[in-house]
Parts: structure tokens; C-alpha cells; sequence
């Protein structure tokens, strides 16, 4: 909240750091060297994306192509396979945000404590988020595999049937790739209200202790309130991150079986690079973007209001 | 903490916890063990209709296997010229526009630092295509020059994220004392601040060169031909057309792409997880 007060203030330049504010030309000669590329192969191809979006353009044939206004947001409109890959990324991102959310809330809780084996579990928790997500992908389809996998032996060593293809069924294999999501996320999201929780007054929660709440009034009284911003932020990107998903699934099912887990990302991917429709998947990228713009205004909604409580 | 609760529940909410926590090991350390198990198999033991869990007769054949089906070493390689290319060039030119975002209210900063939480936010694909397009122009389709341009880019809003928490925590009075004495903009950076930042810089590096060492999505994309692919790539193609595989290479292969990264952690690990709080809560 105090950027956005200092902002307000005509009187900002007269900071007491004024030293170091010498000249602006100094400044922007320390931001240029990152400006220019951000400018050049960030916000730049993103503006020409949007562009594409109003064109025929095609792999091959890009000199030819035509302006053609909001023909490729029509065909979207009654693309059934588009809508049903939306309908899947928006189920995927879902399932995969809220658990991963609830699950790493208790493990922040969990590792805050003074445990013995802290110290290994906070090592640990950074394995999943070292691996690249190809391998992710690769191992969790060796826990899957049909017959060589763990799981279906563990299933069978339990007595729980004969085992299945859970990632080439039509029926588990959205819910199969749903679990590898949560794996894979579940540290950065940990190590984020980890963070959070350090912005938990110890001494107040001590206090409330010491008034004789229970652990769950505690949680609910005193640290929920300081971690909210925080949980809040980070479940709003974890949606858009996963809303954009590819590697993790593009390894694991390749979109398949039928369709079932063609996330969004993988769709269009498909579209642009496999048919080379570039206009018709700028488009769906658009489209994704719209529905990010609305998360993202609930994150940066929240991130102000949460400077404001604290 | 510290209500009068009896040493009984006290004692059951302990061994809840622990309970918890192991639960929780087990399923951080389990698919990576697996991982490690199947790429040790022998190939007879692969082939059994009960797999075994520990491999009775570890073996290396694996390994070899998936050097002689695939380019192993040489995407290795490509992954990692890339890797510290991006980490180097990321470094250099955030951490001065860290630093200005960081110490100076201007429109600029702010801008910037509005523009570091959007970028996290857009959908890769109505990059990729104009991307695309201006690399093939640029002849830097196909090229590891071109990947590193993209990765330096796409890793930059969390390296200045990271990197400005990293200069706010660095006391702006030790500036103002060195300018007070005398000293210029420049000198007092060199002297003062960029020591004391040494640690921040050695975390977002790292960061980087994770990033890009792991990254799948662009590297598809713009690299077509076998020799220039990076080690993500390459680890796909043991994944045949039907979605068959050869387990045991593929488990070495991957089990192998994965270990740089965790030495990487292991050695500094402490410093990355106390690197991303301090990015994280500064902001």
C-alpha cells in the first residue's frame, strides 16, 4: 500500500533517499540493458500475437497473409473441441489448485512446528520443483505403468483388483494426471505460506494460547488474517499457472485418450504447430488471456487490500 | 503453544504430527526412488510380471542403453551451454534494473514492477507464434543462440523479483553513509551494495539456470533438428509414437537429466529457500 500512497504524493521526489537519486538518466541507464529485451521479445511478440489473432496466418505462408477481423474468434466460438479443452483446463486447474492448496496449507502449519525431521522435509520439499517436468511426467509414468508400475502392484498386493491403465483410461486418466499436478506444485505452494506464516505474529498467537484458544480458534483468529494476502495471491497464480500448463500432461498423455486430458496449452499448440494454424491458436490465446486478466485482477485486488489490512 | 493441555494429548497430537510429516516424505521421496529403482533393473527383472522393488541385481546396462539409443551426451551438453548462458546474461542485466526498482519511486520502476507480476500471468502460446515468427526471420530458429534469448527474457520477471527483495534488504543508510563520504553512484555500488547482494545474485542465477536447464515448451518448439535438441527434448523421444517405452533407459535417462539440479539444490539449498523468502516477503 505505500507504493501506491507515495504515488499519489506530488512530494515523492523529496525522499529522504535522495542521495542515490542523483539523476533519472542514471537510472534509466541501469534499466535499459533488461528494457530493450523485455520490450523486444516480451511485450513485443505479445502485441504482434494479438494481432495474428485478426489474421489467416499460417506456418509457411505467413507474406500472403490476410486480415480477416473476427472471423478466427467466430470459428472459436462454435469450436467444439476448443470448448471442451476449456472445459477440461478450467476442470484441471481447479482440481489441481484447490488440494494442492489444502495440502500445502497443513504442511506449512506441519513444518512450522519444531519437528525432528523439519529440517529434511524443507530439504525435500524442493525435490519435486528441481525436476524438470518432462522427467515428472516420465516418472509418475512409471508409477502408473500398466504392468511394471507400483501402483497396480501395490493394488494387487492390497488385493484391490487386477490394476488398470489409469492413464489411458477414459475415465481416470484426467483424474491421474490431476495427482502428478498436485505432486508437482505442491513445494512452491508450501514454501509460499511458509513465508506467509512468518508474517504471523508469534506473540500474539501466544497470547491468544495463553487466553485459552484451541488451535483451531487460533488458526482462525490470528494466523488465517495474516496469511490470507499471501494465500490469496498465490492461489490466483496457481490457477494461471496451471490454466497454462503443458509439458507435465503433453509427457503423461499427450492430450489423450480422446481428448480427455487435451488441456487448452496443448490444443492450441497443436493447432499452430502440428496444422499450423497461427492466427486461429493466437486466437485461443486471446481467449485464455481474457479469463487470466480476471484471475489476475482478483490477485492484484488482493494484494492491495491485503496491504491495506496489515 | 503452551495451553495447559495433558502430556497424554500433547504426546497424540506429536505423533500426529510425525505421522504426518513421514506421510508426507514418502510422498515427496517415493516416484523418485521408483525412478532410481527401475533405471538400476536388469532387463529380465524389467520384463517380470511382479515388479520388484528394490532391484535384486542392480545393473548399469540401462544407462548405457539410453546413451546408445539416444544423443544423450551431446543434449546434455546443449542444456548445459544454455543453462549458464541464461543465468549469466539474466544476471547481468537484472540486477541493475533490480536495483533501480528497488531504490527509485519512478514511473519507470513502477511500471516495471507491474509488468514482473502481469508477464508471470500470459499464456505461452500467443508468445510462442510471434516468437516464432520473429526468430525464423531472425535465422535464430533452430539455434541455441535463439532459446537463450527466450529464456533470458521468460526468466526475468522472477529474477527481478527476487533480486529487488533482495536489494531492499540491503539497508539504504550504508549507501547514503558512502555517498555521504564522498563516494560516487557507481563506486558505491561496486563497494557497498554489490557484496552485500553477492548472495541474492548467486540465488537468482541459480534460479535461472534451473529454469532453463528443466524448460520443455519453447525448447519443442524452436528446436528442430536431433544434434541442437536440449536434454527435456531428447528424454521424449524414449517415449515411442504409441506411447510405448523402454523403461529401464528411460528411467536412467531422466533419473540422469534430473541430477544436476538436485546437486544444485543440495549444495545450496539453505540459500535458495532463505533467496525465495526473501524475495517473497520483501515484496
Amino acid at each position: 500500500m505505500t507504493e501506491v500512497a507515495e504515488a499519489r504524493t506530488p512530494a515523492a521526489g523529496a525522499h529522504p533517499r535522495a542521495g542515490l537519486r542523483t539523476s533519472d538518466r542514471g537510472a534509466w541507464f541501469l534499466v535499459l540493458p533488461a528494457l530493450i529485451p523485455i520490450l523486444l521479445l516480451s511485450v513485443g511478440p505479445l502485441l504482434y500475437g494479438v494481432l495474428l489473432a485478426f489474421t489467416d496466418a499460417q506456418s509457411g505462408r505467413t507474406a500472403a497473409t490476410r486480415w480477416i477481423g473476427v472471423l478466427n474468434f467466430r470459428d472459436l466460438l462454435h469450436d467444439t473441441l476448443f470448448w471442451e479443452s476449456f472445459r477440461i483446463g478450467l476442470v484441471w486447474a481447479v482440481g489441481v489448485t484447490v488440494p494442492q492448496f489444502l495440502l500445502a496449507l497443513g504442511l506449512a502449519l506441519l513444518l512450522n512446528q519444531d519437528l525432528r525431521l523439519r529440517g529434511l522435509a524443507r530439504a525435500l520439499t524442493i525435490v519435486p520443483w528441481a525436476m524438470p517436468e518432462v522427467v515428472v511426467g516420465i516418472m509418475w509414468r512409471l508409477v502408473y505403468n500398466p504392468d511394471a508400475g507400483v501402483l497396480n502392484e501395490t493394488l494387487r498386493g492390497l488385493g484391490l483388483g487386477d490394476g488398470r491403465d489409469w492413464l489411458s483410461g477414459l475415465a481416470t486418466a484426467l483424474p491421474a494426471v490431476i495427482v502428478v499436478g498436485v505432486w508437482a506444485g505442491l513445494p512452491q505452494t508450501t514454501v509460499a505460506l511458509l513465508a506467509g506464516l512468518q508474517n504471523v505474529p508469534r506473540e500474539l498467537r501466544e497470547a491468544a494460547a495463553v487466553d485459552g484458544a484451541g488451535a483451531w480458534r487460533r488458526f482462525r483468529t490470528v494466523t488465517w488474517p495474516a496469511l490470507r494476502p499471501v494465500a490469496l495471491a498465490i492461489t490466483a497464480l496457481n490457477l494461471i499457472w496451471n490454466l497454462n500448463s503443458f509439458a507435465l500432461v503433453y509427457v503423461l498423455t499427450g492430450g489423450g485418450p480422446g481428448g480427455k486430458t487435451r488441456l487448452p496449452m496443448l490444443f492450441a499448440y497443436e493447432e499452430a504447430f502440428r496444422y499450423g494454424q497461427f492466427g486461429y491458436a493466437a486466437a485461443m490465446g486471446c481467449v485464455l488471456v481474457a479469463v487470466v486478466s480476471v484471475l489476475l485482477a482478483v490477485f492484484l485486488a488482493g494484494r492491495l487490500r491485503g496491504g491495506a489490512d496489515a | 503453544m503452551r495451553t495447559a493441555r495433558t502430556p497424554r494429548t500433547r504426546r497424540a497430537a506429536r505423533a500426529g504430527q510425525y505421522t504426518a510429516l513421514l506421510g508426507y516424505l514418502l510422498f515427496l521421496a517415493f516416484p523418485l526412488l521408483w525412478l532410481l529403482s527401475t533405471a538400476l533393473k536388469s532387463p529380465r527383472e524389467l520384463g517380470s510380471p511382479h515388479p520388484t522393488w528394490i532391484p535384486r541385481h542392480p545393473t548399469l546396462a540401462s544407462v548405457r542403453q539410453a546413451f546408445a539409443e539416444q544423443p544423450l551426451a551431446p543434449a546434455a551438453l546443449n542444456s548445459l551451454l544454455v543453462a549458464l548462458a541464461t543465468a549469466a546474461v539474466t544476471v547481468l542485466i537484472a540486477t541493475p534494473m533490480a536495483y533501480v526498482m528497488a531504490r527509485h519511486r519512478t514511473r519507470a520502476a513502477r511500471a516495471a514492477t507491474g509488468w514482473v507480476v502481469v508477464s508471470q500471468a500470459f499464456p505461452f502460446v500467443l508468445l510462442i507464434i510471434p516468437l516464432f515468427l520473429v526468430l525464423k526471420r531472425l535465422r535464430l530458429i533452430d539455434s541455441l543462440t535463439g532459446l537463450v534469448l527466450v529464456y533470458v527474457v521468460w526468466s526475468l520477471p522472477f529474477a527481478l523479483w527476487m533480486l529487488a527483495g533482495h536489494v531492499r534488504a540491503v539497508p539504504a543508510e550504508l549507501e547514503e553513509a558512502a555517498a555521504v563520504d564522498g563516494a560516487g553512484r557507481l563506486r558505491t555500488l561496486a563497494s557497498v551494495t554489490a557484496p552485500l547482494l553477492a548472495p541474492g545474485i548467486a540465488a537468482t542465477a541459480l534460479f535461472a539456470f534451473v529454469t532453463a536447464w528443466n524448460e520443455f515448451f519453447f525448447a519443442l518448439v524452436l528446436l528442430k533438428s536431433p544434434r541442437r535438441q536440449t536434454l527435456p527434448v531428447v528424454l521424449t523421444h524414449f517415449i515411442g509414437a504409441e506411447g510405448v517405452a523402454d523403461l529401464g533407459p528411460l528411467a536412467a535417462a531422466a533419473f540422469l537429466a534430473t541430477l544436476p539440479s538436485l546437486v544444485f539444490f543440495a549444495l545450496v539449498q539453505r540459500r535458495i529457500t532463505s533467496g525465495l523468502l526473501t524475495g517473497a516477503v520483501k515484496n
